[in-house]
């Protein structure tokens, strides 16, 4: 997505990212970003809440009218009911490293096959 | 201040996403695009006067005939806003599945909300279709072949300015 936005950009359209995944987007580097630090999923405010979403996209709005030099970032004001969703995203632990090497073998495995059928 | 903490609060998802991998026995890491230098258009009008665009990284519905809806491959689209979509193909995408859901658009394309701009006048007005590009491991694909069949469409559609939104 990133890569559209600077594209975009080097062609004379102004644009704005909203995104969950900070260093993503920084790391790239976009002319203007609107971080919302939630889960991914919901960059534009939290599912069925039509206020907190016409906030953010407002926020988007102020930043492609007021930023004057690229990878400007402002954040969203808003916080995710709690913070358990940190920790628990794609997490790798003593408890689960045994099955998560087994789910990576068995996915090669299935890769292997398919080649060999094709 | 509100607390300290030794660590940032932002997830990393480069750092997350390089140690779940390995963690599966991927020892290549994939590698994410960085640039020094960062291109910059300065809104040329008012934005009341602007067309505004979006754009999605989730999918069209898939067909609800399951094996038509296996052969429907992500792709490059472009569809009304209205009438706005009740819903969008998001099952192939990585964000985190266990926290949140993706039922509601608005919570990942504001295409109801930007109406509701056009409608009061903080923008000119919403483009007529929103474009949809699929998230791809090879990042050439998007360079060559994703990037500029939108530009054309952000141009065919008048667009001044655009709004994108990763889930």
């Amino acid at each position: 997505m990133s890569l559209v936005a600077r594209h975009l950009e080097a062609n004379g359209l102004s644009t704005v990212v909203i995104g969950s995944a900070r260093d993503i987007v920084e790391e790239c580097g976009v002319a203007r970003f609107l971080f919302t630090d939630f889960p991914l999923g919901n960059p534009c405010g939290k599912p069925w809440d039509a206020a907190m979403q016409r906030s953010i996209a407002g926020m988007g709005l102020d930043l492609l009218e007021r930023a004057w030099m690229p990878r400007t970032t402002t954040q969203a004001p808003f916080h995710w009911d709690d913070d358990a969703w940190r920790d628990n995203f794609m997490r790798v632990d003593e408890s689960n490293r045994e099955a998560l090497a087994r789910e990576g073998e068995l996915r090669r495995q299935l890769q292997e096959e398919m080649k060999k059928e094709r | 201040m509100d607390q300290l903490r030794t660590h940032r609060s932002f997830i990393s998802y480069i750092d997350r996403s390089r140690e779940y991998y390995a963690a599966q026995g991927y020892t290549k890491p994939y590698e994410w695009p960085h640039y020094d230098n960062v291109p910059f258009t300065p809104l040329k009008k008012p934005l009341a006067q602007c067309r505004v665009g979006l754009i999605t990284t989730a999918g069209k519905p898939k067909p609800a005939d399951q094996l038509a809806a296996m052969f429907s491959p992500r792709a490059l689209y472009a569809q009304p806003v209205n009438p706005a979509p009740e819903h969008l193909f998001t099952d192939d995408l990585f964000w985190d599945k266990k926290a949140t859901h993706t039922k509601d658009v608005d919570s990942f394309m504001p295409v109801n909300r930007m109406g509701e701009y056009a409608a009061s006048g903080r923008i000119g007005s919403i483009s007529p279709s929103f474009y949809g590009v699929p998230t791809d491991y090879s990042q050439s694909r998007t360079l060559e072949r994703y990037a500029p069949q939108i530009l054309e469409w952000c141009r065919e559609d008048g667009l001044d300015a655009i709004v994108l939104s990763a889930l």
